[in-house]
């Protein structure tokens, strides 16, 4: 057995590992410190099957946006949660939901098994026509080009991610800022941590955005960078997130999916299809798409963790 | 020459395992969360310091070398402003569990 196979050996035993204690602790906080464990684990695996757009996704995105996103939701369910973990449902029922989940994990199994070897693939057709894009990275040509549908909607669903989080304010604080304000010590090491990371977060944040035609990265990666900045900002007290009836803001979060269908629309009069990129034009049109989706995506996942409204509108 | 920096990047980076096991051995066993703390920075400074160290000649350029450096910086600070922050909650009598 070769090193690399006895690495990916112990990867993929420690993944199932760290997956059964998160399902198996009882505490809900262990269960979340298991999941960004296990999430930053399968970004190691992916690195490891040279996925390194995926690995960057499932590290931001995948274990730190979501870990901070479930950490929260944690800490407001601590005070339900004991009298929710004492009634617990009875040994039929409980046995029932064991095998239904190993059910559907076997069924995953024997599809994932029985897929053929190999696999159909159309990476070499990708690769083969993708300097009429212009474009370096085979996953932004995939994303942008072929499945430009997929990422459409993806960036229009974030946005209504967010309207669902928003949408659960009371009404007395519609229009409000979101989540409680901190006020922390502003000679605290959080504070301190605050001013001297967002420079560098920045520069690093615009650079993954920016590489992403030509080497892994892309708009998701660097908006939960920036996104994180921000929050960081947020969490030490020294900024405050908007309240959610600024106009500008409201503007910033549906101008990216608006331009990215405007110029799918463009597509069908100019290239023949809609999505589709008139010929030569299609790098300069991909990268301003992912320009106009930046502030989005970045604005949508700090506000997604900001939270829900909770303070009064500003008169 | 290829061969002393074969050996350099041997030992160090066995040397930053080494901090990384006792680090590990220090968070399973200490009694109380400061020293636990303390066992731990053992493992991110020198343990990760020593790896950076021996991958440095492996690097294949300048620029992915200070890439490295930069890494361990962003790591020190991280883990540095982790460990007060727990210090501080422990300190003050909560457990941060």
């Amino acid at each position: 057995m070769t090193v690399a196979s006895t690495l990916a050996l112990v990867l993929a035993l420690l993944l199932v590992a760290i997956a059964a204690w998160t399902v198996a602790t009882r505490r809900t906080f262990a269960a979340v410190e298991g999941f960004v464990a296990y999430g930053l684990l399968l970004s190691i695996a992916w690195v490891s099957l040279k996925a390194i757009d995926v690995a960057l996704t499932e590290a931001a995105i995948g274990s730190g946006l979501t870990g901070v996103l479930l950490i929260g939701a944690a800490a407001r369910l601590r005070t339900t949660e004991a009298a929710l973990s004492a009634e617990r449902p009875g040994t039929p029922l409980r046995w029932l939901a064991a095998a239904a989940s190993a059910a559907v994990a076997g069924a995953i199994a024997i599809g994932v098994l029985s897929l053929p070897d190999p696999a159909p693939t159309l990476a070499p057709a990708v690769l083969e026509h993708l300097p009429s894009i212009g474009l370096g990275n085979a996953v932004t040509a995939v994303l942008l080009a072929y499945r430009g549908i997929d990422t459409l909607l993806e960036s229009i669903v974030v946005v209504f991610a967010l309207i669902g989080v928003w949408s659960l304010a009371p009404d007395r604080v519609w229009g409000g800022y979101p989540g409680p304000r901190q006020y922390a010590d502003p000679n605290s090491i959080l504070a301190y941590l605050a001013r001297v990371l967002p420079p560098i977060g920045i520069v690093v944040g615009l650079y993954i955005f920016w590489v992403g035609a030509d080497l892994p990265g892309g708009k998701f990666q660097g908006a939960t960078i920036l996104a994180a900045m921000w929050l960081l900002a947020m969490m030490a007290g020294l900024a405050d997130a908007p309240p959610i009836s600024r106009t500008w803001l409201r503007i910033l979060l549906v101008a990216g999916p608006l331009l990215f269908i405007a110029i799918g629309l463009a597509g069908a009069l100019t290239a023949g299809a809609v999505l589709a990129y008139p010929e030569g034009y299609a790098k300069l049109l991909i990268k301003v798409i992912e320009a106009a989706l930046l502030p989005t995506l970045v604005l949508t996942l700090a506000l997604l963790v900001a939270g829900a409204p909770e303070r009064t509108a500003p008169r | 020459m290829s061969v002393f920096l074969d050996i350099f990047t041997v030992a160090a980076v066995s040397a930053g395992a080494f901090f990384f096991l006792a680090g590990i051995v220090g968070l399973l066993r200490f009694p109380d969360t400061l020293s636990r703390l303390h066992a731990l920075t053992k493992a991110d400074n020198l343990g990760l310091g020593l790896v950076m160290l021996g991958l440095l000649p492996r690097a294949g350029g300048l620029l992915a070398a200070l890439k490295l450096v930069v890494v361990w910086l962003l790591v020190l600070l991280a883990s540095a402003m982790v460990s007060q922050m727990v210090a501080r909650v422990a300190r003050r009598g909560g457990s941060p569990s």
